[in-house]
């Protein structure tokens, strides 16, 4: 177990696990990490579960001293400028971090948002199945807001992940880093109220260059270009808002709804930015463009197939580093631990061994 | 109208059922739901009903016969979804304090029926009101079958804090604010019962398709029920009963 202690906050730290499901149908947001595959692979990487949750960084990171403890941390997501005690560290690599060890951080580059996952994840009170924080609603996470300088933060037991050390020196390689290209169009599954728009509206959303306006946070992208022109209203009867639907009000500028939208609203939805794209625009900063094309339900899913294989060669990339021949210079010791993947009935299972001492 | 299953993303479907705020429509999303929730399938996640909709939530990887089996899956059933309302009703009990300390906008709304304030009161609490959904904020209940006569508009400035628990008039709608935020309905009452509780299990008591029933209560009455309400192990008053006040 490791306790940190927030020195500085940075701009917006939050802690965020992969959100709150469960609850949409009396009205509480689901929250959760925005860039949600750079929480899984920094997660993997450290033998988590995928969920634990981790500090989401928004821009300006934090200054974290370690009081006591150990565990191992990998920074994931945007290219944070990463420090322990003033030397620089990669990113997408699991380090050690222990007592006495301050951790730093530089605004990152292409993009907005870090994740610092630790072994045994963030340890704050489950809400409602969560950790996530909800800070319009002032709950989950550390108090329900953003971390302040003072805040003590604790890391969960380690649980099944008693070999938490083996990952030290495991990097995750950019090949199964997802792309976060700032100029990568949004892919639009169209619908559920694309039939409200003209059809040269229709032909505007999915032509035009759209800027993120300066108002874009957790909650939602607003974009600023051409107007999208309506058949004959913006309003409906309120409707569920999932994940990634482009809400186009009267005004006629879309909004990409996100982390911390709310269950349900009474605009029209021009489509539905794909899963696999999501984590690309929270990553994008007010004043950025984007373009929106159309794709179809079915070719999103195969997107998410292909991300899952970046999850899953990951997996295995961390069951192959921790069944390495132990290095040269413990040569007598000889694998005191390890781990290996056994399949029975077809299932894959790790098999992990450690020497007692 | 027959339900239309649409694309809302590649984790969520909505099935819609119609296109207006009818109690008939919205009992058909119940139903669906319960269908759903009953007999969940590989890779559900959760349902968002709304007036005429329900949004199915998913995830896609998991979902055992593919995205457009599923859809097909889903119109079916959603075909066969039953109109008819429930024999029982499943009613939330909300004790409310219409004294003037919690009612500042009371006056108004009397005013405006042409009525006295004991008569706002009654008329307010004289029908059960249906929860169609929630939404807005965490713990939100819209409902319907507030007595038509107490339509009051919204104010010209909405207030910037307004209370947690506090029973408030927007136009022809009722509902109560679950947590303390801005708005513009008149407030004409106050509830000890915290709506959205997130430290609770459950942290919110009330589900779409039942039923809230007001029942006033004096500031004595409030100050007790507030200190039993903050109770971890404190119950709510949900009653079942059949159907018997209708609604307006």
């Amino acid at each position: 177990m490791l306790v940190l202690e927030v020195e500085r906050s940075g701009m917006f730290t939050t802690v965020q696990d992969l959100g709150r499901f469960g609850r949409q149908m009396q009205g509480v947001p689901v929250a959760g990490a925005m860039d949600a595959p750079a929480l899984r692979l920094g997660n993997i990487l450290l033998g988590n579960s995928e969920n634990a949750a981790a500090l989401e960084i928004t821009m300006t990171g934090p200054t974290l001293k370690a009081l006591s403890g150990a565990a191992c941390f990998a920074v994931t997501g945007a290219e944070a400028g990463l420090s322990k005690n003033g030397s620089p560290l990669p990113c997408w690599t699991a380090h050690k971090i222990q007592a006495g060890d301050t951790l730093a951080f530089t605004p990152p580059r292409g993009g907005a948002r870090a994740y610092l996952c630790v072994t045994g994840g963030f340890d704050v009170p489950l809400s409602m199945g969560s950790r996530s924080t909800y800070t319009r609603g002032g709950f989950g996470g550390h108090e329900g807001r953003a971390l302040r300088a003072g805040d003590v933060l604790k890391t969960g037991a380690w649980g099944a992940n008693i070999l938490w050390a083996e990952c030290e020196g495991l990097a995750c390689p950019p090949a199964l880093r997802p792309s976060r290209s700032p100029a990568a169009p949004l892919r639009v599954i169209p619908g559920p109220q694309d039939d409200a728009f003209t059809e040269e509206g229709v032909q505007t959303f999915y032509s035009s260059e759209y800027a993120i306006s300066s108002s874009a946070d957790r909650m939602g992208y607003r974009m600023e270009g051409p107007v999208i022109a309506h058949k004959e209203g913006a309003d409906i009867i309120s409707d569920g808002i999932c994940l990634g639907s482009v809400q186009v009000p009267g005004h006629g500028q879309p909004i990409v709804m996100l982390a911390d939208r709310q269950t349900t609203g009474g605009y029209t939805k021009i489509g539905v930015v794909c899963t696999v794209d999501l984590g690309s625009l929270a990553q994008r900063l007010p004043g950025q463009k984007v373009r929106f094309e159309k794709t179809t339900a079915a070719e999103a899913v195969s997107l998410l197939k292909k991300e899952a294989e970046l999850f899953e060669n990951l997996r295995q990339l961390r069951a192959a580093w921790r069944s390495r021949p132990a290095s040269s210079s413990f040569a007598s010791v000889r694998g005191t631990s390890g781990a290996l993947r056994v399949f029975v009935n077809g299932q894959p299972h790790q098999v992990q061994w450690e020497a007692l001492n | 109208m027959n339900p239309r299953v649409l694309y809302t993303g590649d984790s969520c479907l909505v099935v819609e059922f119609g296109n207006s705020i009818d109690m008939e429509i919205n009992a058909r999303v119940q139903a669906l739901r319960r269908e759903i929730e009953s007999k969940p399938f590989r890779g559900f996640i959760e349902t968002v009903p709304t007036y005429r909709s329900l949004t199915v939530c998913f995830d896609p990887l998991r979902v055992p016969e593919g995205f457009d089996k599923l859809l097909l899956r889903l119109a079916e059933a959603a075909e066969k979804s039953e109109t008819a309302e429930a024999a029982e009703r499943k009613i939330l009990v909300v004790p409310t304090c219409y004294e003037e300390d919690f009612a500042p906008d009371i006056e108004k709304v009397a005013v405006n029926a042409g009525i006295t304030a004991d008569e706002v009161v009654r008329r307010h609490s004289a029908r059960d009101c249906y929860c169609y959904m929630l939404g807005f904020v965490p713990g939100y209940s819209y409902l319907g079958g507030m007595d038509p006569s107490l339509e009051t508009p919204r104010l010209k400035e909405p207030r910037e804090k307004i209370p947690a628990g506090s029973v408030a008039i927007g136009g022809k709608q009722t509902g109560i604010y679950p947590i303390e935020s801005p708005g513009g309905w008149n407030l004409i009452g106050k509830t000890p019962l915290r709506l959205f509780d997130p430290a609770r299990i459950p942290a919110i008591f009330l589900e779409a398709g039942m039923w809230v029933r007001f029942v006033p209560i004096d500031a004595a009455e409030f100050e007790k029920t507030a200190v039993l309400a903050a109770l971890p192990d404190w119950k709510p008053d949900i009653r079942a009963e059949t159907a018997r006040k209708e609604v307006g």
